[in-house]
């Protein structure tokens, strides 16, 4: 069980992490999922301790994790796979860490046999491809039999097969009851392995939800609205408990068809300039959701088609 | 403490740094002091204190070694790894520190006894016995002084976090302003007394190569300045932690 409670980190001039409060619970995998940028490894980091925040507070069972003892016995995380000593071969590497935490030096042979590193023991982390790094991770991540699991971005630059192992590796970790916060920039990615989401954006929580609420949400219809008298429609709408969304030149309305707004408009005597239902709308309603940039519109169709797929099943 | 220790032991001796560092320590140290009684002519009467010529050039190494363990863990992002698997900073680095130091120390005194052996070897006629305390400051001495030099390294790490600035600074001081200030005409002198390696120079009483010839009478006898330079080395380690345990890792 993971709480966090306001949040907040500035680096200088930069607020990476804005007053966030969320809850991760037990015994599922729980996306964490934010556009680059969206400051989730910073509050990975702070979850683990290791940047300070600037502003209120994070919890793992009700502790900080200064207060953990043997932290890697509750917490195991992979933030980046890269952490490694390029000299050091991968079991000296677990070694040290299971030394550190007085867990067995058996449990280091486990690991690297639970993660398909054992012939590679011996050899130099910084000769590893990048699925091995992290493998070589998730390792050091399980060597305390951790009942609460961090992933940053673990699929990262992986190729589908070792996409695949990951993605089955959390199942098997949430079904062994562990908890897992995993955190991507992709959707679709989410939408395969967590059941519960944390969405945020710039630095603040957008949602958190059910993973197929989130879908759901971010599938609805929406309509692109332009009106001559944008404030006066805007209001006759929250009046009628539309969601709306400022675009740069009218609104995005979700939550009611376009024969309502029309109606709506009408009985105010105000002038539409636009009425349009907006197709395939769930890319733009997820950019619009995390205040995403237009960089990954390219990418999206097939994105889109991995989404709906789990959930038309 | 003791699985911090183990762990920092695991750490140093499972990477080459501390293995080359070793290495070139010694046989920096050694082959100078070989060359220096080699050359010294027989005019000139061998000491204990100048057989140990050589010696500021292993503590050079283990200044160098002191800042590598350090900026390393922060470069491949071990130290995070570190502090995810020990919260509590402070009392892992003064780990680090003591591992470091405790191989500095051996190092130290493998180069003090070596290069006392090596004159021995060369120059069997030479007056080369220990007597006193003076003469077995000027070798074993080398122990404490490098172990100091090591943890002063592990400070400077600290501080400055990157390996190139950390060699930067290590190595200019040691080799540039050290032997530059004492040119600085009239306020020179006054400075070089207390240049921290000047100090550690004074506590083993070997400073044969250095321009100290001429200054006059000097503010610190040899204890005083061994304690002066573990002042220093010490309080920069202080430093060190005190900015590690409150920066982002
Ligand atoms: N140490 C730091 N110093 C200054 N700025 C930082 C630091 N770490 C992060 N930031 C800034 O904070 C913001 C959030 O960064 P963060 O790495 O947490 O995002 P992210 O969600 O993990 O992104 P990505 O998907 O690219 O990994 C960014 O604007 C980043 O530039
Ligand atoms: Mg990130």
């Amino acid at each position: 069980m993971i709480e966090a409670r306001g949040l907040t980190k500035r680096y200088g001039k930069t607020t990476a992490v804005d007053d966030l409060s969320f809850d991760v619970a037990a015994g599922r995998v729980t996306g964490f999922l934010g556009p680059n940028g969206a400051g989730k490894s910073t509050t990975m980091r702070m979850i683990l301790g290791l940047d300070n925040p600037t502003a209120g507070r994070v919890t793992i069972n009700g502790k900080r994790y200064h207060e953990l003892h043997h932290p890697l016995r509750t917490v195991g995380a992979l933030l980046d796979a890269k952490w490694v000593h390029p000299n050091r071969s991968a079991r000296a590497h677990l070694n040290w860490m299971a030394k550190s935490n007085q867990i067995a030096e058996r449990r280091v042979d486990e690991v690297l046999d639970i993660v398909g590193l054992t012939s590679v023991a011996g050899k130099r982390a910084g000769g590893f491809s990048l699925g091995m790094s992290q493998r070589l991770g998730i390792a050091a991540a399980l060597l305390g039999d951790p009942e609460v699991l961090l992933f940053d971005e673990p699929v990262n630059g992986l190729d589908p097969e070792g996409i695949l192992w990951i993605r089955k590796f959390m199942h098997r970790l949430a079904d062994e009851g562990r908890t897992v916060f995993v955190s991507s920039h992709l959707l679709s990615e989410m939408a395969l392995t967590a059941t519960e989401l944390v969405v945020i954006g710039r630095g603040k929580l957008i949602s958190q939800s059910s993973t197929a609420d989130f879908v759901a949400r971010a599938s609805e219809n929406t309509v692109k609205v332009r009106s001559p008298q944008n404030d006066r429609l805007r209001d006759a709408l929250e009046q009628a408990s539309a969601e709306l969304t400022a675009a740069e030149d009218g609104l995005i309305v979700s939550g009611m068809d376009s024969a309502k707004i029309g109606e709506i408009a009408a009985e105010n005597g105000l002038v539409l300039h636009e009425l349009s239902p907006q197709q395939g709308s769930l890319e733009q309603a997820f950019m619009q959701i995390t205040g995403d940039s237009v960089e990954y519109h390219t990418g999206i169709e097939a994105e889109v088609a991995q989404v709906l797929e789990p959930t038309a099943r | 403490m003791i699985t911090l220790l183990a762990v920092e032991r695991i750490k140093l001796a499972t990477t080459q740094a501390a293995w080359w560092c070793t290495a070139i320590a010694v046989v920096a140290s050694l082959g100078f002091a070989a060359l220096f009684v080699g050359f010294a002519g027989d005019d000139f009467a061998l000491t204990v204190g100048s057989s140990q010529a050589g010696a500021t050039f292993g503590r050079t190494v283990l200044l160098v070694l002191g800042v590598l363990v350090v900026t390393t863990e922060y470069h491949w992002g071990t130290a995070r790894t570190t502090f995810q698997a020990v919260p509590s900073r402070a009392p892992v680095l003064l780990a680090k520190a003591t591992v470091v130091g405790i191989l500095a120390a051996v190092v130290g005194l493998a180069v003090g006894f070596g290069s006392l052996g090596l004159a021995m070897l060369l120059e069997p006629g030479a007056e080369l016995a220990l007597d006193g305390a003076a003469d077995w400051r000027a070798v074993a001495g080398q122990g404490p002084v490098y172990l100091l030099t090591a943890v002063l390294g592990v400070g400077i790490g600290l501080l400055l976090r990157n390996t190139a600035l950390g060699l930067a600074v290590a190595l200019v001081w040691t080799q540039l302003v050290e032997g530059l200030v004492v040119l600085i005409p009239t306020i020179g002198d006054d400075i070089y007394v207390w240049l921290p390696f000047f100090a550690a120079s004074q506590f083993v009483g070997s400073d044969v190569g250095s321009p100290a010839l001429g200054l006059g009478e000097l503010p610190l006898g040899p204890l005083g300045y061994g304690a002066y330079f573990a002042g220093i080395c010490l309080l920069l380690l202080a430093a060190g932690v005190w900015t590690a345990v409150r920066r982002d890792a």
